[in-house]
């Protein structure tokens, strides 16, 4: 038992990452679960459920139906519920009873799609996992799925891959990143997947270079370059310095087809700040203070995240591990989710910056939008 | 249209079974937020600490339920993971997590509940061992083993096993013949109730968790002489204390039928010692409260849900019996107010019955078909209406008083809107939130 926590809490799960990357995209998505997930996500995981419906369900499964393996109540409620709604698509999804049954989701899929005519497809999530790796697996499902060849190539054609509220939650950031890709002579061709339609998305090939906002693109970034040949760069613009490293980068990477990782970019000197959350979006924030007279690295507590750190970074992610970190390095200071707070060193400043996927709803109103030269106005403030 | 759904969202009561209200399916959760959860319950306790130990899916919830509590000093977890099902170490690698996390306690808790989830239970997980041994190595804490467990819902639903785990640690006392306790409540009593006017003005102490301010004050609860409750949710914690203290058990459901009401106040002077005082005023006061209520707010459409009153179908009744418009209840079960629900059956066959989680639901507060005047969250959110009765599971009023207030409550609901957004977004009615 690796990972117990005193105080914090811990990250969105994979099951909020799937609904959380389907939820615009018209499709149904139908999380095997007793009751437990659906709450979850709806109340603390995903901050459109008010404003936008999505047709996002859990499948109420009972005890007995777990015990004798009655696939065919899912398969059936599934289907009434898209004979009923005609959504786009079904997703069906896992939660920790189904994997301790061992339901096989792709045959349920199957199952489901026979019968409605609907394009179904699995996710397999079981609600042990990082909100990133669910996230992420729906991501690329959709690149699968959706993306179609295209002989059209726009020069300054972007994708932004990985944008949901779970690592964006004031929502009007994706929307300053789209303007800041205009500003800088770029055109979104799609973004997977906040303010974007499944008919936007299939013309995804169409771009030169993809933009990696979160860990959860990653996927559907090495798909795209695997079928289409689309390099991708990974970094979110905070900051006036960095957002023009990244802009030069997507330059770059349009032209020579290479892949490149400017938030991994280190090597500044001035006063140490550790930065802890997602890897790109504590990455890019890294990145900008080394720019700008600060010497910072990230801590990311989320798996999977080592091609987007740079050497030497800490993926701890228990309790313990964390604040034995945090004490080795000493820094200055750490700009972190405000829950972070009570495992800082004493003397840490600790320079708060909520992040959804850990601490929910708790400061949802006073979530920055970070994009270009906020970010600089935000950490004057901040400091 | 109705019709041509697979699974339509609302039925006429004419039609419906009350056995079965609306069949299964895949369900929808709507964004109203005031019930309670087991956190909210446990927190409950003075100086109690919970230990949650299940996925991070499972775990997501109840650490956001304390964080937004402002409680998460309260709250601790250990995450289960693919490996902990398979290896062999289920019950040891319990026992550690939570031993590494009470070691970081100072002082310690006076008690500690500890959560399983589903998957312990699927996995045959030896609870007691792990009790055993944590309590063992750590005798100032009484360990309590709960659980979170949906799954099991339809034969033990959690919110019942937390209301009966959380009187566990109580050990038994000399009895108080002048102490009556109020069993699995999660606010208290109105003091203006007939009820608490029967027991305070025969000089009874009443022992009720909601109102202990300190651990010793909860380990009191054990010497009542008489136990009540009036939350069908708590029957079974009353039970358990009947066994294992001896104490007798009243359940006076919270009823809204004068008879019923009034048998309650019997029962309970019998079971007291105490002549039965004449409530004929305060049933009067209601009455006329209700008149009022039905003169200010004239033909409006009324609909009624059962996170509001644990008896949905009998407020509906008393509603209509005084002329008051309900047209709609949200309800996916009849329970034990099926009396009701037969005689509105027969009375009123349109009135319609709206199944809060079916998945055609989801738009149906775009949609409102008429301006109404809802009385609970789950009915202000699905009829899109910002008159409303911010109540959860009768909100502590109680008897022919308690009608007299929420009749009071649906005449403000009807004068003043709420800010429907704010409220319903509030996680646990009545609890500290940082949303506020």
């Amino acid at each position: 038992m690796k990972h117990a926590a005193r105080i914090i809490p811990c990250y969105a799960a994979d099951s909020s990452g799937a609904c959380s990357a389907l939820y615009e995209l018209g499709g149904m998505t139908v999380v095997h679960d007793a009751s437990g997930c659906n709450s979850t996500y709806a109340t603390f995981d995903e901050p459109r459920w008010w404003d936008t419906q999505s047709m996002t369900y859990i499948s109420a499964l009972t005890e007995l139906d777990a015990i004798l393996g009655n696939d065919e109540k899912l398969i059936a409620d599934a289907a009434d519920a898209a004979a009923d709604q005609k959504p786009r698509f079904i997703a069906v999804c896992g939660s920790p009873m189904p994997m301790m049954i061992g339901v096989d989701f792709d045959a349920v899929a199957y199952e489901i799609e026979q019968r409605t005519g609907i394009r179904t497809f699995a996710l397999h999530t079981n609600g042990m996992h990082s909100y990133t790796e669910g996230a992420a697996e729906a991501f690329r499902c959709i690149a699968e799925e959706y993306v179609r060849a295209s002989d059209t190539k726009k020069k300054n054609g972007v994708n932004l891959l990985g944008a949901a509220p779970l690592d964006f939650g004031n929502l009007n950031t994706v929307q300053s990143i789209r303007a800041w890709l205009a500003e800088n002579g770029f055109e979104t061709v799609s973004c997977f997947a906040m303010g974007d339609t499944l008919e936007t998305i299939a013309h995804a090939a169409e771009a030169s270079v993809n933009l990696v906002l979160s860990q959860s693109g990653l996927a559907a970034a090495d798909y795209l370059y695997e079928a289409f040949g689309i390099p991708y760069v990974c970094g979110v613009p905070y900051g006036s310095a960095f957002s023009a490293v990244l802009a030069d980068a997507l330059r770059t990477a349009a032209e020579n087809g290479t892949h490149a990782y400017p938030c991994t970019q280190r090597g500044g000197s001035g006063k140490t700040v550790t930065v802890i959350g997602e890897a790109v979006s504590a990455g890019s924030i890294a990145a900008q203070l080394n720019l700008t007279g600060y010497q910072a690295n990230v801590i990311c507590p989320l798996p999977h995240a080592e091609t987007l750190l740079a050497d030497g970074e800490s993926d701890a992610f228990a309790e313990g591990d964390l604040a034995r970190v945090l004490l080795e390095m000493r820094p200055d200071a750490v700009i972190a989710d405000p829950l972070y707070r009570f495992i800082l060193p004493p003397g840490t400043q600790h320079i708060g910056l909520p992040h959804s996927a850990f601490s929910g709803r708790c400061y949802d109103k006073i979530i920055p939008d970070l994009t270009g030269r906020r970010f600089d106005g935000w950490l004057r403030e901040a400091e | 249209m109705q019709q041509e759904l697979k699974k339509p969202p609302f039925v006429c009561i004419g039609e419906a079974d009350a056995e079965c209200l609306f069949p299964t399916g895949l369900e929808y959760n709507p964004p109203a937020r005031g019930m309670w959860n087991i956190v909210q319950m446990g927190m409950l306790i003075p100086g109690a600490h919970q230990v949650y130990c299940c996925a991070q899916g499972c775990l997501r919830g109840v650490v956001m339920t304390a964080a937004e509590m402002n409680a998460i000093d309260r709250l601790s977890w250990i995450s289960l993971t693919e490996e902990d099902m398979f290896n062999g170490t289920l019950e040891q690698s319990i026992t550690d997590g939570v031993s590494e996390i009470v070691e970081q306690l100072d002082p310690h808790p006076p008690v500690v509940l500890l959560f399983l989830s589903c998957m312990h239970l699927f996995a045959g997980c030896d609870f007691d061992a792990v009790i055993s041994d944590l309590s063992a190595a750590f005798p100032d804490i009484v360990f309590v083993d709960c659980y979170m467990t949906p799954t099991m819902r339809e034969s033990v639903p959690p919110v019942v096993q937390t209301c009966r785990q959380m009187y566990t640690p109580l050990m038994p006392l000399p009895k108080n013949p002048k102490a009556v306790g109020l069993v699995g409540h999660d606010r208290p009593t109105d003091e203006n109730s007939e009820l608490m006017r029967m027991l305070r003005g025969a000089g009874f102490a009443v022992r009720d968790l909601t109102l202990c301010r300190t651990y010793e004050e909860y380990l009191q609860l054990a010497d009542a002489s008489l136990n009540l409750t009036y939350i069908p949710t708590a029957q079974s914690a009353g039970e358990m204390l009947r066994e294992r203290f001896d104490t007798p058990l009243l359940y006076l459901p919270n009823c809204f039928d004068a008879d019923g009401i009034l048998d309650n106040y019997r029962r309970l002077s019998e079971a007291l010692g105490i002549p039965c005082p004449d409530f004929s005023a305060e049933m009067q006061a209601a009455a006329q409260a209700l008149d009022d209520l039905k003169q200010e707010i004239g033909e409006m459409a009324v609909a009624v849900d059962y996170t509001a009153v644990t008896r949905p179908f009998s407020l509906a009744e008393l509603f209509l019996q005084h002329g008051i418009n309900v047209k709609y209840i949200v309800a996916d079960t009849v329970g034990e107010d099926a009396d009701a629900f037969l005689r509105l059956k027969q009375s009123h066959p349109a009135l319609r019955i709206y199944a809060p989680a079916n998945v055609n639901m989801l738009h149906q507060h775009a949609h409102p078909a008429e301006p109404v005047l809802a009385v609970g969250q789950k009915a202000a959110y699905y009829f899109a209406t910002d008159h409303f009765v911010d109540l959860i599971l009768n909100g502590g009023y109680y008897g022919f008083t308690g009608i007299r207030y929420i009749a009071a409550l649906t005449a403000e609901a009807y004068r003043t809107p709420k800010d429907r957004r704010t409220v319903l977004r509030h996680k646990g009615y009545g609890c500290a939130s940082c949303l506020l």
